[in-house]
């Protein structure tokens, strides 16, 4: 609510003409949100503070936001809007100090452009992430940076801190800078702005970040934080900085999964030889090229970046002349070193039945030659092996219980595979002819439907893929009838008690011909530095491998399956991988 | 109205029309379908609107016009058939008469109607109308509105001569054949499925597999009060009640034991002089086809059976067999609530008619497997059972008739040493007695029955989708599909299980806002309003700000496993979304400490098993986060905003800038601030595991037998939890306020001023007797008022502040503008959905019927609703 702004510059009192607000008045600005006071409690000649005093309509405020919005909660009405500096205290200095935020001076312009000495204190400004943020945010303009933690009730000394610290800043810089540095970084500290972002919050983010923000080691942060990390403006709002200096978009990775993953470049024909596009060396700026990688691959920008950072990497595999010569052109455009290397092509390749395939198909991934990597995440590797559990079982309807986003359901739309036709002949087809994913989230099931663009689908494509509201622990008729289910991290989300509920669910009455049932090994968990507890704060349990054996071997004898154990990911030789999977498969 | 030929429109299935008895009469099944068939312009239509609905009738014509705004379009009639086949099957599936008005001529055109009636296990019908061929034409040719020919005509002429010969072999259950003089003068009447006797209401005494076992059926009878009467030998040849109970034998009274005769002989007796139904089994209905000649494996018994029967000479064999070759396989009864077959029956086959529906009945839904014994893997329909009739069976003997659904298998086994039971309906008693000996050896040893709550029969259609609840004190209540999606989130990630979940308090409404100056809620309202609604005493509840909880506590592990078929456990504490309190090994011990404190109420209230109402103290024991995360930080920010603004504002004032409006207003949200960092922290006491936890019950819910919370009032409750002594039991203080007392009300007040001033949340006002507030239906005006509000709270100046924030006092004039109505309407509707939860519980009804009126108060709760109230 309440923010002061002290030059000792001689004469101080020049600060009333930088600021087009005279020291001798107390004005009042009426606001939507409520009332802004300026007044001057200092002016001598050695020292003038100017004092910006909000007073927030609570009422007003909880009106305008409450009404029609979707998180109808119990914050809007018992908030700290009146009490501490906010975003809203942000753009009330901006807003009654535009003229000098715009650096316009007047007869005082060689002093507007001048940087003074400066002291601007702050008695609560709300600071996610503590103290360390306010200081990395404001001493690379120059700031001397006091951030004191406020108690968070000084009567229960064992709460600690509140998320407030009051904030000094001590320096000299131009007054302009400081106010729309104060514009912008009031809400990147607060970090839940208060009002609808249009894609004018970009143009505003820019304007008052000119000549500071593209320069700033966390600029990545303020963005993300301003723009109340909606990522569709934040790529946007990066994209129009990377065009200002490229590495700060390199830096940039989406935070949220809701980057699509749908069917990858496929190959066609049969007989034509085919290449492996390899990335001998990337060029730069790298992120023209990764953006051009994800564009041809619609792989996931960390996979690409992966790609574009360990050269040589393939880029795609398996894929016919023509294609890999687009490929090799568009990355070449880029700045990359390309090679292409032609596949020794087998009699048996040719007629698709690859003897190292069990069922006569060929896998064909048109993704990075480092499959097994160590250094891809942990949810790529987790993903690839229960895809290759899944081809190895020959599974062709593959239901995945608890699909969440529906990361691993797009993997299972991509995969194409030789297929016998009717006619006698080969053609690479979608192996998986039904996948169905459920989860009992309706946010993720939409999340979902985004990411596997299922109003747009074809038909053909659409009959393949459903997505289901489910819940594991209430029996299902929908779940019947397929080859597989997959259960990839979702037994560790329910309680124990309810796991035989579970069990009866998927085992008894949905009862597929296989289950893949993956979750964390508890004993790999030291090898996380800094984790105390579990992986996941939704987690009921975590396993040992040998206590998920127990498990697993109870309810496959229960259930009449047979089961296998296997890891998924860095081996550790004691603690074992830091995933466990077991392959279910029904008598 | 009184027509000889009335149209039978309307009538429910099950209705049979009486008849004049002159001139020529058709019956037809009252569940079931009929063809008219006849050539174009035999009259179909006028017969079909004379004595049908208009409803029960499905043209053809109709149909074509549907799909193509044509009815004489032709080349629309594959599509339209379509339309018509499916409106007919519709009809079938819900039981209802259905007429099809087509040509109907070619038999295969009749063949797939009447595999539609199949489908669906219904009788089917014939009437033909047959016209001479001139006539048809000539009417044809004077009506304009249709385009047929005479050549068409004749074609469907000679069709339907050919159809004559053979249409009696075609599935019907007869064919009614019309010539031209009797279409005008016949009338139709519809005759019942003999499975039909809806009307007899009994009560019942239905009993379990006898198997020849004719002493032990002797002393059962005996024991539910039956008079045997006996002839001349003193063989027992039928039985009376003296207070008319009917017995219904669930079929498999023969084979195995020491005197089939005997028992044929007793029920045949019984069934004829009308004091017991009984259903065949499939040991009639293997002995008959054996009494018959037919082939078949003289083995189960049955070798016994014949040479007793045998035995018993060539009069007896030929009565017994008559009477086991009329049997039919299962009955309806009691207005539809009650259904009996031998083997059990699926919902969709109650009440119809098939070589399925009997197969079912006699042998329950076999999947052609058999175990390692040799005999059939029965499929569990009993588990997807969701029927509201009660179905009662025998067939597969168990240790112990247990409900599974609402449905009960009543065969113990008495010829393999177990026992003859009985079920009497409508009270739900079992009466057994024992065997007097093992007269055969089973095949397999006698196992247990499904348990009733058994977790898996939750079925995710039983929860999700929009549904219509029908409950006694909210009426019919509609739980939209998105809410219940919502709720299926919630319910199946944090919820307990849902066995223990018998129950969600409901949301409560605060009283009407206050114009009294400084309040915004004040105990006048909430008195005014009870006294308006025509209430006579309340009760004033301290409202204890700590967390709602509902305690489901048993005596024992052997009550938990029996009553809510929880094998480990004896209890649980949940919040009001369901969630538990505390992690696991806290959890079992405060359940533990609360089963001891509740003692003495399963002794004074005889029964092995409670829910409670109840708050659980201190608030942060459970909130401690959101005190710290929401309501602390708040006080923070103020609490180092506001004086550092006033310092401010000192030091500008001192240099003479006009700031003293700002200054007074800084200093009274100080003084505001720091009262809202009183009020919460006056609800946080530390604990340490359960010490310093307490709680609070108000009400007592349930017991065995008893949906207390529905039956006594609230006087009753706070005396009986009054006798609790134990420490983590916490009294709810309160007083009661007869509403003509102005002295009385004048006392609550003060009471409230006092305790609220002392930092209580405030109050819950209550009608001291239990609300039965079910609205007129209809009713406008009611709609507007749904009846009396279980509760209303008050809560205190001081405590508002954390809800509707530090400085609400300075916008009281906004506050006061609040809309009560919806919060009302939800509180009204969750209440009598907790209440019917309960109502059903007691009543032993199915987990499933249980579960989901608690899912539907989850799932009322995502509604939107200003969370301030």
């Amino acid at each position: 609510m309440l923010l002061t702004v002290t030059t000792t510059h001689r004469p101080a009192t020049d600060l009333g003409y930088l600021l087009f607000k005279h020291p001798d008045r107390v004005q009042e600005f009426r606001r939507s949100f409520g009332t802004v006071t300026v007044f001057y409690p200092e002016a001598t000649d050695e020292r003038c503070t100017v004092a910006v005093l909000l007073e927030i309509d609570p009422i007003r405020l909880a009106r305008s936001v409450g009404r029609g919005a979707p998180d109808f909660s119990l914050a809007q009405y018992v908030n700290d809007r009146s009490y501490a500096a906010s975003s809203l205290l942000g753009v009330a200095v901006a807003d009654v100090f535009s003229t000098a935020r715009s650096g316009r001076g007047d007869d005082h312009q060689a002093l507007a452009d001048t940087p003074i000495p400066l002291e601007i204190a702050i008695p609560v400004l709300p600071c996610r992430g503590g103290p360390q943020i306010a200081r990395r945010v404001f001493e690379p303009l120059g700031w001397q940076v006091e951030a004191d933690p406020i108690a968070l009730d000084d009567r229960f000394d064992e709460w600690g801190d509140s998320r407030y610290v009051r904030l000094r800043l001590t320096g000299t810089v131009r007054l302009a800078d400081a106010l729309n540095q104060l514009h912008v970084l009031l809400p990147v500290m607060d970090e839940s702005k208060h009002y609808w972002q249009g894609n004018d919050e970009v143009d505003k983010l820019l304007r008052s970040g000119e000549g500071w923000l593209v320069t700033h080691p966390d600029a990545e942060l303020i963005t993300r934080r301003y723009l109340g990390r909606r990522s569709g403006l934040t790529r946007h709002a990066l994209e129009r900085l990377a065009e200002l200096s490229d590495e700060v978009a390199e830096t940039f990775e989406p935070t949220d999964d809701e980057e699509a993953t749908p069917p990858a470049v496929g190959s066609t024909g049969g007989q034509d030889p085919r290449f492996d596009v390899v990335l001998e060396a990337a060029g730069k700026p790298m992120i023209k090229l990764v953006r051009e990688i994800v564009e041809l691959t619609d792989l996931p920008l960390r996979v690409v970046k992966e790609q574009v950072n360990c050269t040589p990497s393939r880029i795609v595999g398996n894929v016919s002349q023509v294609t890999a010569e687009r490929v090799k052109e568009a990355l070449e455009r880029c700045g990359a070193s390309v090679a292409l290397l032609e596949r020794p092509v087998s009699d048996e390749a040719r007629l698709g039945s690859d003897p190292s395939s069990p069922d006569g198909g060929e896998l064909v991934q048109p993704v990075s030659i480092r499959t097994d990597s160590p250094d891809l995440p942990l949810n790529v590797q987790r993903h690839r092996a229960v895809l290759a559990a899944l081809l190895e079982l020959g599974a062709r309807s593959v239901v995945d219980l608890g699909c969440g986003s529906g990361q691993f359901l797009a993997m299972l739309m991509a995969e194409r595979r030789w297929v016998a036709l009717p006619t006698g002949g080969q053609t690479k087809a979608p192996w998986f002819t039904r996948v169905v994913g459920t989860d009992v989230s309706t946010r993720s099931l939409q999340v979902a439907a985004r990411r596997l663009r299922l109003d747009r689908l074809g038909e053909r494509q659409a009959e393949r893929i459903e997505l289901l509201q489910g819940a594991l622990t209430y029996t299902d008729t929908r779940l019947a009838g397929f080859d597989a289910a997959v259960l990839m991290e979702v037994i560790e989300h329910v309680d124990p008690e309810r796991l035989p509920a579970l069990e009866r669910v998927v085992f008894g009455a949905a009862h597929p011909g296989a289950v893949l049932v993956t979750t964390p090994n508890s004993e790999y968990n030291p090898n996380y530095e800094g984790l105390t507890g579990m992986r996941h704060p939704d987690h009921r349990f975590e396993w040992t491998r040998e206590e998920f054996r127990a498990w697993a071997e109870r309810v496959a004898a229960e259930y009449g399956y047979t089961v296998e154990l296997r890891g998924i990911g860095d081996l550790d030789p004691d603690r074992g991988t830091p995933t466990q999977m077991a392959v279910f498969r029904h008598e | 109205m009184s027509e000889p030929n009335r149209p039978t429109a309307g009538s429910a299935p099950g209705e049979s029309t009486v008849l004049a008895d002159s001139g020529r009469q058709v019956l037809v099944p009252s569940m079931g379908l009929v063809l008219l068939v006849g050539i174009s312009g035999s009259g179909k239509s006028t017969f079909g609107a004379r004595h049908f609905a208009p409803s029960q009738v499905v043209s053809s014509d109709f149909c074509r016009a549907l799909v193509c705004d044509d009815a004489n379009d032709q080349a629309a009639t594959p599509d339209a058939f379509d339309v018509l086949h499916y409106i007919v099957g519709v009809r079938l599936r819900r039981g209802r008469l259905t007429v099809v008005d087509a040509t109907n001529v070619q038999r295969a055109s009749r063949a797939s109607l009447v595999a539609l009636a199949k489908a669906h296990d219904v009788l089917v019908d014939a009437i033909v109308l047959d016209v001479p061929e001139a006539l048809a034409v000539a009417r044809n040719q004077s009506r304009a509105d249709r385009e047929i020919g005479s050549a068409a005509v004749n074609r469907q002429y000679r069709d339907l001569k050919r159809s004559l010969r053979s249409m009696r072999k075609e599935g019907f259950r007869r064919v009614h054949v019309l010539c031209d003089t009797e279409i005008d003068t016949v009338q139709v009447g519809t005759e019942r499925p003999w499975n039909d006797r809806r009307e007899l209401h009994g009560p019942f005494d239905v009993i379990g597999d006898v198997h020849g076992c004719l002493p032990e059926l002797r002393t059962l009878l005996g024991d539910l009060g039956w008079q045997i009467v006996q002839d001349g030998a003193g063989r027992a040849v039928g039985a009376q009640h003296p207070e008319g109970r009917t017995a219904v034998f669930v079929g498999d009274l023969v084979d195995r034991g020491p005197d089939t005769p005997g028992v044929l002989r007793l029920v045949m007796g019984m069934v004829a002089d009308g004091t017991a139904l009984c259903v065949s089994g499939n040991h009639e209905a293997k002995l008959v086809r054996a009494l018959k000649g037919a082939k078949v494996q003289v083995k189960h018994g049955l070798a016994e059976s014949l040479a007793q029967i045998d035995a018993e000479g060539d009069d007896f064999r030929a009565s017994a067999l008559t009477f086991m070759d009329g049997l039919i396989s299962h009955f309806v009864l009691d207005d539809g609530r009650l259904v009996v077959a031998h083997a059990g029956l699926k919902e969709a086959y109650h009440g119809r008619s098939s070589g399925r529906v009997r197969s079912f009945a006699l042998y329950g839904d076999t999947t052609g497997e058999t175990d390692e014994y040799g005999l059939p893997v029965r499929f569990p329909w009993a588990t997807e059972y969701r029927g509201s009739a009660t179905v009662v069976y025998g067939h597969t003997p168990t240790l112990v008739p247990e409900w599974v659904n609402n449905t009960i298998c009543l065969d113990t086994g008495v010829v393999f040493g177990g026992s003859l039971t009985a079920l009497r309906y409508p009270e739900r008693q079992i009466v057994s007695v024992p065997a007097a000996e093992q007269y055969y050896a089973p095949a397999r040893p006698l196992a247990a029955a499904v348990p009733e709550r058994e977790p898996t029969t939750l079925d995710i259609d039983d929860v999700t989708g929009t549904r219509w609840l029908v409950t006694e004190h909210a009426g019919k209540v509609k739980i939209p599909a998105e809410n219940a999606a919502a709720a299926l989130e919630v319910m199946s990630r944090f919820a307990v299980d849902p066995r223990w979940l018998v129950y969600l308090p409901p949301t409560m409404s605060p009283a009407p806002a206050s114009e009294r100056d400084g309040f915004l809620e004040h105990p006048e309202q909430a008195f005014a309003e009870y006294a308006a609604a025509g209430v006579r005493e309340v009760v004033c509840e301290e409202k204890h700000m700590g967390s709602r909880a509902v305690a489901v506590l048993t005596r024992d592990e052997a009550t938990a496993a029996q009553r809510f078929g929880v094998a480990d456990g004896t209890g649980v504490v949940y919040t009001r979304t369901g969630r538990a309190f505390f992690g696991a090994d806290l959890g079992t011990e405060l359940v533990d400490r609360l089963r001891s404190a509740v003692a003495p109420l399963f002794e004074a209230l005889d029964t092995a098993w409670l829910v409670l109402d109840c708050e659980l103290l201190p608030w942060s024991a459970k909130a401690l986060g959101l005190i710290k995360d929401q309501y602390a930080s708040v006080g923070a920010a103020a609490h180092a905003a506001l004086p550092a603004a006033a310092d401010v504002l000192a030091v500008a004032a001192a240099r003479g800038l006009d700031v003293a409006a700002l200054a007074d207003r800084v200093t009274r949200r100080t003084v505001n601030a720091e009262a809202y960092r009183d009020a919460y922290a006056a609800y946080v006491r530390p604990t340490d595991g359960l010490d310093g936890v307490r709680l609070a019950p108000f009400q007592i819910l349930a017991a065995e037998g008893r949906a207390l919370a529905v039956t006594e009032s609230h006087r009753w409750h706070l005396e009986q939890i009054a006798t609790l002594t134990d420490p983590i039991i916490t009294p709810t203080r309160h007083r009661y306020v007869d509403l003509s007392d102005e002295t009385q009300k004048a006392d609550a007040v003060q009471w409230w001023l006092d305790l609220t001033a002392a930092g209580g949340e405030g109050m819950v006002v209550k009608p001291v007797e239990p609300v039965r507030g079910l609205r007129p239906a209809g009713d406008r005006s009611a709609r507007q008022n749904r009846g009396v509000q279980p509760g209303l709270k008050v809560r205190g100046r001081e405590y508002l502040r954390i809800i509707y924030g530090p400085d609400y006092v300075d916008s009281l004039d906004v506050l006061r503008h609040r809309s009560l109505g919806h919060k009302k309407s939800l509180a009204h509707r969750e209440h009598g959905l907790g209440i019917e939860a309960l109502t059903r519980f007691v009543a032993g009804q199915p987990l499933w019927s249980v579960h989901q009126t608690v899912f539907a108060v989850l799932a009322l709760e995502s509604e939107p609703v200003d969370p301030r109230l």
